[in-house]
């Protein structure tokens, strides 16, 4: 949620646009196919879809049932069927299904997919493969964002992070370059990019060779500056316990698209209640929100936390008396605190952020691992106790665990939680969220190893490989010299934070949003080298395909886009809100998805056995 | 001649302008004055223009023109292409590294298939392993085809020795919970009746399994299998986690006897101490998380080393002896009148302070 503006900050361009775009070409799409049909909606795209297009608009459109894609037979009886789908081989195949079993048994239909935001080679060959290639049509929906508030879109792409990232698989680099190409038609030129990353720079490349290829735009910029990064330039930050509020109702009730479903526990009524949590909730600016935000302080303080509640309870019945609205949603938001207090006792939260401070600082590190191993043992739950999130953290405070803690913790993590995590293990490291500390096994001895195995022409390419398996983290490196952990002598007063670390009750200033900071400051990555070379480099800083480069303070320039390769979590939203406050610019934040440390966990960890 | 090649070039479309409409078209025919085929002037080319009738393998064909650039760059935009022309291994894997070098996953992935259609396992293989972007493409477009098989093949897992224990354990372990299935399943014992079973035990992790055998099975002889302590040594279960397992469970059935009885060990002279390998204040924890009575918790919280902790618990916890005890130690006389008016006006701890307060041996320092 933005808060109060500084009064010469530049305006926001209007995102709202980009959804009218979406749904008058879905509209369209859906026109292609005339007549009554039944829409199935792959259920990754239930929360987006509402945002653009409702049930009534949909309806006024000939869609007369609406189903959500599940692999098992169809039940609707239309004879036209349209399939509203993210470009999976699965999906795909289980639509080559639906129409085999039709064709199985004599009933002829008609068929469309509809891929979004496009579609995959690899699908058309599995409908060839499958025989029904020309029973179907299929189009794109090229739907790539979704403004999630004024200062936040989002691709709604939570697979790209693994995609990309795990599996290696570039597939939507181009997705990603052409919603950065959509943002430069509609609201360039970019005058300025800067970025870090592989992936970044590939996705750089795939935008400006879509610009270069497209039309050329006019010179009426309202965003003047991009900065690409990558989420494994820094993965320390989302696995942090986040404190500011909508990264809490988040971990706990989890955001969807920008709204949440609060329980009966939460509405102190029998029914559940979906909330937007953006601007337009008017309740959040100011005082309000600060008072929530210094919650976790007091929490930290010992202080008694009844205290915060009586208070904002006080203060909804004196200051917004007259204002019904208001004070229904306020009501909402104290519900969700008091539930979230339930759920974290005050010392076990108080605990676990004091062990993951010391491993962001790199104390008493012996202590946290015995921390883990007693979580790991009492088998505790995500997303509080989530050991995984320790030994990660832990690994990025040193140079990776020694070998002998590494075998400990995954027996003993395998013991807890079953052997299919033994998948896991592997994902994580290969990844490089894990690393093992391989004592007198430098690069050059492992490569000059395999070197000899295979032939000298090949050795360049498996460097790549390796380099990549043995990264190591320089996180305690990086921390000293970017001064990412505030000096714990004065009192921090997160009234008025003075730096970034306030998300994280002033702890830890996140590495992404410093190296933003930072980077945007220099004008580019010039005497920045030394931290360059520790993040594994793939940074660059470029002039705009319309070859302008403004360096005045004009409006455009003071609003920078932001991308997020792999997600970003609220927190890091709260951060950049802050900076632009400070800086006296605007940061738009545009992610593929929306994460929090559970979510980016989860996607690494194989249940498969 | 060169006169009507040039004729020739400038009929055929140079098909590098965008031009989506492509999709049903093989191929678009543009005259060179701009008008679509089979319009007037076309026919009088034909008529007109004998030397246009070359045989087809001298004619620049549409598709034979696009090199492996202009393919990929075609796939990008999601133009008609075509792989087929692509036939020696060369061609191919230039191809490939073209793609590769486009940074497009779903082109990688098309140019794979086509690869692995046009050619055998073990040259394709060969190819790929030195290709490690191609690779690790064509690896997740297989777990996405649940083609198990041939990613077997084509990896080896990366399982150390390590793992070969893991996943010996974890055979082991199902072969004894389809034994304990078996005979609890019936559910004959006292146990199993008060505190129905909500779930089968197969397939657990070692450590619940272990919880339900402290649960279910405690006290039993290391011979059978359902007994913890066999469970225990099997595992390799160290003693730390041995502990906080059976700790939850009988601390959930309220067996205080049996709880007390983990903590003690002999010391060299026979006497019996009580000793943990987790802190007491875990053991508080947990204990109080299972609704242990005050009387039960203060015995362990007066086990606590730190004294910081201990108070702060025994106060939590209204473990009034012991704040008393530890005020009187720390000889704090205004904690204690502040810590007089917590507790039940003439209850025992009431009076016990009032004849600490009264005491004139102890030097107060407040």
């Amino acid at each position: 949620m933005a808060q109060t503006d500084r009064r010469d900050a530049p305006g926001l361009p209007d995102f709202s646009l980009l959804k009218r775009l979406a749904r008058d070409q879905l509209i369209y799409l859906l026109e292609q196919l005339p007549g009554k049909k039944d829409l199935f909606i792959d259920a990754d795209l239930m929360s987006p879809l509402d945002r653009i297009a409702n049930v009534t608009t949909l309806k006024q459109h000939e869609v007369d049932k609406l189903y959500k894609v599940e692999l098992k037979p169809v039940v609707s009886v239309s004879d036209q069927l349209c399939f509203l789908i993210r470009p999976r081989i699965q999906t795909v195949k289980w639509i080559a299904d639906v129409v085999k079993s039709d064709k199985a048994v004599g009933r002829f239909r008609r068929y469309k997919i509809i891929f979004t935001p496009q579609k995959f080679y690899a699908c058309e060959t599995v409908l060839e493969e499958q025989g029904v290639y020309g029973d179907v049509t299929s189009d794109e929906w090229e739907f790539y964002l979704l403004p999630l508030d004024d200062d936040i879109i989002s691709l709604e792409l939570p697979e790209f992070f693994r995609d990309n990232f795990l599996e290696g698989d570039q597939r939507w680099v181009t997705t990603a370059g052409s919603a950065l190409r959509l943002l430069h038609f509609l609201f360039g030129p970019f005058s300025k990019v800067y970025g870090i990353g592989r992936c970044a720079k590939m996705v750089y490349e795939s935008w400006r060779e879509q610009v270069e290829d497209g039309e050329k735009k006019a010179q009426n910029p309202d965003i003047g500056n991009v900065f690409l990064i990558d989420r494994d330039v820094d993965f320390v930050t989302p696995l942090c316990s986040q404190v500011v509020y909508e990264g809490l109702v988040d971990d706990i009730f989890r955001i969807k698209c920008g709204s949440v479903e609060f329980g009966p526990d939460v509405t102190s009524t029998d029914k559940s209640l979906k909330v937007m949590l953006n601007s337009q909730d008017k309740v959040h600016v100011g005082e309000t929100q600060r008072k929530k935000e210094i919650w976790w302080e007091k929490q930290r303080k010992k202080k008694r936390c009844g205290m915060d509640i009586k208070q904002m309870k006080a203060f909804v019945a004196e200051e917004l008396k007259g204002l019904k609205q208001e004070h229904r949603l306020l009501s909402l938001h104290i519900g969700a605190c008091e539930s979230i207090m339930k759920k974290k006792t005050k010392q076990d939260f108080q605990e676990l952020l004091k062990t993951e401070h010391s491993l962001l600082e790199g104390f008493e590190i012996r202590e946290c691992i015995t921390y883990i191993e007693e979580h790991i043992n009492r088998q505790l739950d995500y997303p509080f106790y989530n050991s995984s999130f320790y030994m990660l953290l832990y690994t990025f405070s040193t140079l990776g665990l020694l070998p002998k803690d590494y075998r400990s913790l995954k027996a003993q993590y395998l013991q807890s939680y079953g052997i299919e995590h033994l998948l896991s293990f592997a994902n994580l490291r290969q990844i490089g969220l894990l690393v093992e500390q391989q004592p007198g096994e430098t690069l050059t001895v492992m490569e000059s190893k395999v070197g000899k195995l295979v032939n000298d022409k090949t050795a360049g390419k498996l460097t790549d490989a390796f380099s990549s398996l043995a990264k190591k983290s320089n996180f305690r490196a990086l921390s000293k010299r970017l001064m990412l952990i505030p000096k714990t002598g004065e009192e921090y007063d997160l009234r008025v934070p003075r730096d970034m670390a306030y998300i994280f009750s002033g702890a830890y200033i996140p590495l992404s949003c410093k190296l933003i900071e930072q980077v945007l400051e220099r004008d580019g990555w010039t005497g920045f080298e030394e931290v360059t070379r520790m993040l594994n480099g793939h940074e660059f800083a470029v002039t705009g395909p319309d070859g302008t480069e403004t360096r005045n303070k004009t409006d455009p320039q003071r609003i920078i886009l932001v991308m997020f390769l792999g997600g970003c979590t609220f927190s890091e939203i709260s951060a950049l809100r802050f900076l632009g406050r400070e800086r006296g610019c605007k940061f738009i934040v545009l992610t593929t998805a929306i994460t929090n440390s559970s979510r980016l966990l989860e996607s690494l960890l194989d249940n498969q056995g | 001649m060169k006169e009507s090649k040039r004729a020739v070039s400038s009929i055929l479309v140079d098909d590098d302008d965008d031009d989506d409409d492509d999709d049903d078209d093989d191929v678009e025919k543009v005259s060179w004055s701009g008008e679509p085929v089979g319009t007037f002037s076309e026919a009088s080319t034909r008529v007109y223009a004998p030397e246009l009738r070359k045989p087809k393998s001298e004619c620049k064909d549409y598709f034979s023109d696009w090199s492996p650039e202009e393919t990929v760059k075609r796939m990008r935009k999601g133009k008609v292409y075509s792989l087929e022309r692509f036939r020696s291994l060369q061609d191919k894997l230039l191809l490939l590294d073209e793609a590769v070098s486009a940074h497009d996953g779903n082109v990688i992935t098309a140019v794979l298939i086509y690869l692995k259609k046009s050619l055998s396992k073990e040259i394709f293989f060969q190819e790929l392993m030195v290709r490690e972007i191609a690779l690790r493409h064509y690896v997740h477009y297989l777990k996405e085809m649940e083609e198990q098989k041939t990613l077997v093949e084509l990896m080896k897992l990366p399982f150390s020795q390590d793992d070969a224990i893991h996943v010996q354990d974890h055979y082991t372990l199902l072969e004894r919970q389809i034994i304990i299935e078996a005979t609890d399943k019936k559910g004959e014992a006292e146990i199993f009746k008060k505190f129905p079973r909500k779930a089968s035990i197969l397939n657990m992790p070692i450590i619940t399994t272990l919880y339900y055998s402290c649960f279910y099975h405690y006290g039993e002889s290391e011979g059978t299998f359902s007994s913890p302590a066999n469970i225990r040594s099997t595992f390799r279960i160290s003693e730390k986690q041995y502990i906080l397992t059976a700790l939850g469970a009988r601390a959930k059935l309220k067996s205080w006897f049996d709880v007390d009885s983990l903590f003690n060990t002999k010391n060299w002279l026979g006497y019996t101490k009580k000793r943990s390998p987790i802190g007491f204040h875990r053991v508080v924890d947990i204990l109080q998380k299972n609704n242990a009575p005050v009387q039960v918790l203060k015995d362990y919280v007066s086990l606590i080393d730190d004294a910081e902790l201990k108070l702060s618990l025994a106060q939590k916890y209204k473990c009034h002896d012991i704040v008393i005890e530890m005020y009187r130690d720390l000889k704090d006389r205004q904690q204690l009148i502040v810590y007089q008016g917590k507790v039940e006006r003439g209850s025992h701890e009431d009076r016990k302070i009032d004849q600490l307060l009264g005491n004139m041996q102890i030097r107060w320092k407040n």
